[in-house]
């Protein structure tokens, strides 16, 4: 069968997926739409400003400050990843929605890609909608910040991906609690989110780095939203994006593995 | 896009009766499917006439929802010759797709919409423009009886109504093949004449109609011709009335078991079949055998009745429950 590193063929069908995912949503759109501004709320208040309170300064900015891309960032992974696991899984073997699509002239191909990119515009809708919050408390640097919604949706490209893997592995719906737990719940901490990742050993550091797609996120995002972006944000994007590509490509094969026999 | 598929007539060098000038829809030759080391499809060939009903019976696990995959290009065969509507399913799945119609065995509605939403959607996979997917959609609820549940989300249709909706949505693209795998599975009699009214309004429209059922009476009713599978093969292949007369006979005569009847049948040299608690006897005059059985083996309980599909399959596939 075909390497899971071929590139997949894909048509603009996919976007039909895409179309589908986006009119639930909006038919759903109340049930939708506060979590991101709640979610905004809770870290500002509780994290920024009550643990804030004690700090001082963190990198020579206030802590509420220093955490607005890291609450930015961990929103598009969690909406992303959330949205490709159990979303996807769900419409999957659940609703049994790919073996009707794949029915139609869309492929298999076309039917994860759309998913994938369903995935990363949850990211993008879940940041547009969290960024006004943020502006308003004066934490992100317009009009730099705004682009926080490009970067929502590369990085939210680049979750869907790495969640679609999981998603196209898994023997039942549980056991994708074990990749949120053991891998983005400790990511979500040791990222360079809520404290710098200079005060880790340095052998965590290259770690964290090298294994933690949000490290590199949340690095380009707080050059944005503290406007200052220096050429390091090359290396970091380029990361992203080679991370982005290989993770789409293999969760579209191993999908397809799955689901055509 | 209309291209003629290519191949006419007759194909098998054994009794083709038909006219050589309905093309073959879909034609199947040493048709082989593996999962892994078993095979569900063992090397069958047969075609589709373009303005056919042709069926698939078999016991649970003959491969009939196998071979329908293959043919809606969702399942890829492992080896032999498929071809569907003149195209290669490995090579042009889309193009295929285009232009037919797929009832799946297990339904698949997505729940997240109401029927509406359903065939609306759907359309929308098949490219088609927004206004003529609403039309389309309001069309095929009237053409199903399901106009009243327009705006109802399809969690709340009974099984019967769902296996409608999944008839019009395999409908919203004018397909020129219809696949309907158990397009009839848990329907009443009256929904169910309802579908065989609809399959024979599409038949009568020239639509070619391919479909698996449990059902041999409603094999008997809709089928021009079919064929009956077992373990992945095709034992027969005929109009429904011609496999009766050639495997069943033309009636039945039934009695039920007993030492005696069995001793008297084996002393009448009457040859017959052991079901249950029943004996069969294929005849072709069954008043005679059934007056000759009164009066010599004093049965308890003697019907007559013509032969059916039931008989042939029994016949052939053997009456052991399949795992
Ligand atoms: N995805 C699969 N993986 C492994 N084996 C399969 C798969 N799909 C079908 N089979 C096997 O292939 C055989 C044929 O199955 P198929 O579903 O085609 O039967 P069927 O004739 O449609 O039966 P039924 O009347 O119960 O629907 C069965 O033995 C089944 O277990
Ligand atoms: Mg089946």
């Amino acid at each position: 069968m075909n390497g899971i590193l071929s590139l997949p063929p894909l048509s603009r069908r996919a976007i039909k997926v895409w179309h589908r995912n986006l009119t639930v949503f909006i038919r759903t759109w109340h049930v939708n739409f506060f979590p991101p501004l709640v979610e905004a709320l809770l870290y500002l208040f509780a994290i920024g400003m009550g643990i804030g309170s004690y700090i001082p300064e963190v990198e020579g900015q206030p802590y509420v400050t220093f955490i607005a891309p890291a609450i930015l960032t961990i929103a598009v992974m969690n909406s992303a990843f959330f949205e490709c696991t159990y979303g996807s899984y769900v419409r999957m073997y659940y609703q049994k929605a790919f073996d009707a699509m794949i029915a139609t002239p869309l492929s298999i191909e076309d039917v994860i890609a759309g998913e994938l990119l369903w995935g990363a515009t949850r990211s993008v809708i879940y940041v547009v909608i969290m960024m006004p919050v943020l502006a308003a408390f004066g934490v992100i640097s317009l009009p730099l910040a705004l682009f926080a919604i490009p970067l929502a949706f590369l990085g939210g490209l680049m979750f869907a991906g790495i969640a679609m893997c999981f998603t196209a592995v898994t023997p039942g719906i549980d056991t994708l609690n074990y990749p949120a737990f053991l891998f983005i719940t400790p990511m979500t901490l040791f990222s360079g989110t809520f404290f710098p990742l200079t005060i880790l050993p340095v052998v965590l550091q290259y770690l964290a780095l090298a294994l933690l797609p949000l490290t590199h996120l949340v690095a380009v995002m707080r050059m944005l939203t503290l406007a200052a972006v220096t050429p390091v944000v090359l290396l970091h994007l380029a990361w992203i994006v080679a991370v982005t590509v290989l993770c789409c490509i293999i969760a579209i094969n191993l999908m397809k593995r799955r689901l055509i026999v | 896009m209309n291209k003629v598929p290519s191949l006419h007539g007759p194909v098998s060098p054994t009794k083709d009766i038909r006219p050589a000038s309905i093309p073959d829809v879909i034609q199947a030759k040493n048709l082989y499917k593996t999962f892994g080391s078993m095979t569900a499809v063992d090397g069958i060939a047969f075609s589709v006439q373009k303005g056919e009903v042709f069926g698939f019976l078999g016991p649970n696990g003959a491969g009939k929802t196998t071979t329908m995959k293959m043919i809606a290009c969702v399942s890829p065969k492992t080896s032999g010759s498929l071809v569907v509507l003149g195209m290669n399913p490995d090579m042009e799945p889309a193009a295929i797709k285009a232009r037919i119609g797929v009832v799946p065995q297990e339904t698949n509605l997505d729940p997240d919409f109401t029927c509406f939403g359903n065939l609306f959607t759907y359309a929308r996979y098949f490219d088609i423009p927004d206004e003529a997917a609403a039309q389309k959609a309001d069309e095929l609820l009237e053409f199903v009886q399901l106009t009243e549940k327009r705006d109802v989300p399809v969690e709340k249709l009974s099984g019967g109504m769902k296996r409608r909706l999944i008839l019009a949505r395999a409908l919203v693209n004018n397909p020129e093949i219809l696949i309907l795998d158990e397009p009839t599975i848990g329907l009443d009699p009256q929904a169910r004449h309802l579908m065989w009214e609809k399959l024979r309004a599409l038949r009568a429209q020239g639509n070619t109609i391919v479909l698996t059922t449990h059902y041999l009476d409603e094999a008997a009713r809709l089928c021009d011709r079919l064929v009956i599978m077992d373990n992945g093969r095709i034992l027969v292949e005929g109009a429904p009335a011609d496999l009766v007369r050639e495997h069943a006979g033309q009636e039945i005569v039934e009695v039920e078991t007993s030492d005696d009847v069995v001793a008297c049948l084996q002393d009448l040299k009457v040859p017959y079949e052991m079901a249950g608690d029943m004996i069969l006897i294929a005849t072709g005059s069954s008043r005679d055998i059934a007056r000759v059985l009164l009066d010599r083996c004093k049965p308890e309980k003697v019907i007559t009745r013509p032969a059916t599909l039931e008989d042939v399959f029994l016949k052939l596939t053997g009456r052991k429950l399949r795992e």
